[in-house]
């Protein structure tokens, strides 16, 4: 006996089944009706909020922005080199990148400078020194670091500061779209020219460098990451075929360099010896030990296909482990790489920038948080769209800095790619030359003309809070950092020594924005300047945890991270409402483990290595 | 021992899943795979006994599920099982004289591009760099198409395709190039395969079945110069269901015409 009722011949249905198939069409109706419902729901939460008073948005979330480089003297806008000419159809998305920024105390006055860079021929780059009253003065060409964009010896890409001799004052290594320079810091009266001992190639195209000391050897190293082949010189192309082979798997960009640090003013290049021999498009790296073992680990984002994770063996040489750890298995559009500990948990949180263009494009951010023990190999989860920090835009730059002094890591991330003359899209012409085989996306002649219009333009910057329960929510425009200009780099510095963490911005062919945080008194914190002795001076690679009543976080001293982009030297805490702690724990890079307890609040401690 | 031929697509994609995935990581994960297969069979096997009594085409959902989590690209898990539902719902719901009218994957594909572009996108990148993985699935699946005797269709609005992949690139003056360089990606070779060849909503004349490839490439050169990213789906999904009602049309008149009781014969002289 059939358990439905039969169809009759004609096509018609018994009343039984004419029921179920008008339920089943509003059912079908309903879910159509899904998406709608989920971008409403989404959009509501997520959307910056409204844009509120600065007292408002403090009494609410904790803090508040304030847009304030034109009123302390600082006018800087980034300008793109101009390529060869055979580039002109699609210069805006070759010519894009360049506008960094990095932190840096260049004269040892206890208070923070700002370096940042520009790409044009003739574009000088600038040294903003903070004169400790509330304004700045630019000293880049007094101290002989503004000439660096030249023809013959290409343009600024970003620096990143370390004091690779160990005499107190920070050095700055510029890398380039040709020739890279390292400049020592003569007592921040002036910079002497000594790259020649780096032992890298006349012209390379990097986009990213970080300092760490992985032998643990108490010298800084320095890896160097590229994008286009040292070859390529973009100013002088014999061909159009320079563009990456594909869209989501290149592996024809440039190789990168780890120069090991000999301890005598000169550096040799290891790359290969230790490992790192891919040839990615290379945008974005940094340091953390990631595995807990004592030695630090190096993460490599990369722009067209899969990231790396380099685990270090102890110094003696690096294995790459991204597939089996989970970060490398999809490709995406690496272009960030920054560490934090989000949860409060002891553990090293990486938090990596792709593409997310509604309809063409949805790589999502990745928010890898470890689920590995410390001295295993690592292996992690995704879990950006989990605590809603997934869908940016086209992003560039993050960082994660406590910006309401609660204790918890909270999240700034840059977003656009191109804003062009029109906001007509240009993405339909991308995505279909993005979609060719590697002959036809290769070669920068097949690709339509721009004409003008944008790709991810006029998108604006995120600022997530992290509310400690799991959950980052969107207040970009609340706290006032709105930025609609193409963002770049982002990085974090207390400029006016307050114990809060002010942000600097820079845009590609745009202005520098520095953001002065006004963070509620209710809120207390503690920051750290450390000195090494036994490691490197600078103290690259310290892990700082404190502890207290409800208060466990983790921190360290980084060397460059984020895309273009370094923080201040300093480890700054947010402790919400803990007025004590019980102790500082720094485990210094040479492994020396130092603990100080009981230490004062609201306080920038100095803090020298103990023999 | 035969082999069912029925089986051969099914087959097909699966090797492609799993072997583009394994080669170049191309998926969101298995987890995405496993939603939309579960989801698209599960759809079937509730919707085909409640609504029709007849027993459950898996294959056909199983490739919509397996079709569904190659060409959606999403950071997100639900699009895959929206995604998978509306696909087989859109058979049982959307017809006309007993047949659906949409190809399940392609209506599913557009409900989420044009519903959620917030959340989800095609896929529009290649696999790998090499041209050897391309070349052996368009052969492949060329083989597969012949065998089902669908060859005709596949050829038809790959022709096409370069035919007014010349005529665009006339109209923008981009390079020939890359006016042709979506057709060497994977999504068109999924699109041209599989989905456009579906004989349930393809119609049933050869001759009128290149016809009616030729008109889903016409249509999307117009889509395209609208630079529409996602022509190729939205073309199917215009011209498919007209081709289809009109051959009912076509067909109930030419049936009528025969069955029609004939008038007396005049006399002749």
């Amino acid at each position: 006996m059939p358990s439905h009722p039969p169809a009759i011949a004609d096509g018609t249905v018994a009343p039984p089944r004419r029921l179920l198939s008008v339920i089943a069409a509003l059912v079908f109706l309903a879910l159509l009706a899904v998406p709608g419902a989920i971008r409403h729901f989404a959009s509501a939460a997520n959307d910056g909020g409204p844009v509120l008073a600065v007292s408002t948005a403090i009494e609410r979330h904790g803090f508040a922005f304030e847009e304030i480089s034109d009123s302390i003297g600082i006018r800087f806008s980034h300008a793109p080199p101009a390529l060869d000419s055979k580039l002109d159809p699609i210069m805006p998305v070759v010519a894009a990148y360049g506008a960094a920024v990095s932190i840096v105390d260049v004269d040892r006055d206890g208070w923070q400078d700002l370096y940042v860079t520009t790409s044009a021929i003739g574009g000088q780059n600038a040294l903003y020194r903070n004169r400790g009253d509330g304004s700045f003065e630019n000293i880049a060409a007094r101290l002989g670091v503004a000439d660096l964009n030249r023809q013959a010896t290409g343009v600024s890409m970003g620096a990143v500061w370390g004091d690779y001799d160990n005499d107190g004052y920070e050095d700055v290594f510029v890398y380039k779209w040709g020739r890279p320079e390292l400049l020592r810091n003569d007592r921040g009266r002036s910079f002497e020219r000594v790259t020649d001992g780096l032992g890298l190639p006349a012209w390379i195209n990097a986009n990213t460098a970080v300092w760490f000391d992985y032998d643990a050897d108490g010298w800084l190293d320095l890896f160097v990451g590229c994008f286009y082949p040292a070859e390529v010189d973009l100013w002088n192309l014999p061909h159009t075929r320079i563009m990456p082979e594909s869209f989501e798997y290149a592996q024809n960009g440039g190789r990168n360099y780890l120069l090991r640090n000999r301890g005598d003013g000169s550096f040799e290049e290891i790359a290969e010896t230790v490992g790192l021999t891919t040839t990615r498009w290379t945008l974005a790296a940094a340091a953390a030990d990631v595995d807990g073992d004592g030695d630090p680990d190096l993460f490599v984002a990369n722009d067209y296909g899969i990231n790396e994770l380099y685990v270090n063996d102890g110094g003696r040489g690096f294995r790459e482990v991204g597939r089996a750890a989970g970060v490398a298995r999809t490709p995406k559009s690496g272009m960030n790489a920054s560490f934090g500990d989000v949860f409060n948990r002891g553990e090293w949180i990486l938090y990596v920038s792709n593409i997310s263009e509604p309809g063409v494009l949805i790589h999502g951010n990745d928010l890898w948080v470890p689920t590995h023990d410390a001295g295993a190999d690592p292996t992690y989860r995704n879990l950006a769209g989990a605590l809603g920090v997934e869908i940016a835009g086209f992003a560039f730059g993050a960082q994660f800095g406590d910006l309401n002094n609660d204790g918890w890591l909270d999240l700034f991330v840059t977003n656009g790619y191109v804003s062009g003359e029109t906001r007509e899209s240009y993405w339909y012409d991308y995505s279909m030359v993005a979609g060719g085989h590697r002959n036809i996306i290769a070669d920068a002649g097949n690709w339509p003309a721009m004409r003008g219009r944008s790709l991810s333009g006029y998108q604006e910057d995120r600022v997530w809070l992290n509310d400690g329960a799991g959950r980052f929510h969107d207040v970009t425009r609340a706290i006032g950092a709105v930025n609609a200009h193409d963002g770049r780099a982002v990085a974090f510095a207390d400029l006016w020594n307050r114990g809060v963490l002010d942000a600097v911005v820079t845009n590609q062919r745009g202005p520098l924005l520095v953001y002065r945080n006004t963070v509620t008194p209710n809120h207390r914190w503690i920051t750290l300047d450390l000195e090494g002795t036994r490691s490197n001076r600078s103290a690259i690679g310290a892990e700082v945890r404190v502890y207290g009543d409800g208060v466990r976080q983790l921190r360290q001293i980084e060397g460059g991270n984020g895309f273009a982009a370094q923080n201040q030297r300093r480890v700054h805490f947010g402790l919400g409402s803990a007025s004590q702690l019980d102790s500082i724990v720094i485990r210094w890079p040479s492994g020396i483990v130092q603990a100080i307890p009981a230490p004062a609040t609201n306080t920038l401690h100095r803090i020298k290595e103990p023999g | 021992m035969t082999f069912d031929r029925r089986l051969t697509a099914p087959l097909l994609i699966t090797l492609i899943l799993f072997g583009a995935h394994w080669s170049f990581g191309v998926l969101r994960g298995y987890e995405a795979i496993v939603l939309a297969v579960v989801s698209t069979i599960a759809t079937e096997l509730s919707l085909r006994r409640l609504l029709t009594g007849q027993a459950p085409q898996l294959a056909s959902a199983y490739i919509s599920g397996i079709s569904i989590a190659i060409l959606v690209r999403s950071p997100l898990l639900w699009p895959y099982a929206l995604g998978g539902v509306i696909s087989i719902m859109s058979k049982y719901v959307l017809r006309a004289r007993r047949r659906h009218l949409w190809n399940p994957t392609n209506f599913g594909i557009c409900a989420l591009l044009f519903l959620a572009p917030f959340a989800v996108a095609p896929l529009s990148v290649q696999w790998g760099n090499d041209l050897w993985p391309m070349l052996v699935i368009w052969m492949v699946g060329l083989f597969a198409i012949w065998r089902a005797k669908r060859l005709h269709i596949t050829l038809a609005y790959i022709g096409a395709f370069f035919l007014f992949a010349f005529v665009r690139s006339l109209v923008t003056g981009s390079a020939y190039a890359a006016e042709v360089a979506p057709i060497t990606g994977p999504m068109y070779q999924l699109f041209a395969l599989f989905m456009i060849t579906d004989p349930k909503t393809t119609v049933s004349s050869t001759r009128g079945a290149i016809v009616v490839a030729i008109l889903v490439a016409f249509v999307e050169m117009f889509l395209r110069l609208a630079e529409i990213i996602y022509a190729p789906f939205y073309a199917l999904f215009l011209v498919g269901p007209v081709a289809l009602v009109v051959e009912m049309w076509w067909t109930s008149g030419a049936q009528a015409r025969e069955s029609a009781p004939r008038g007396p014969i005049a006399p002749t002289a």
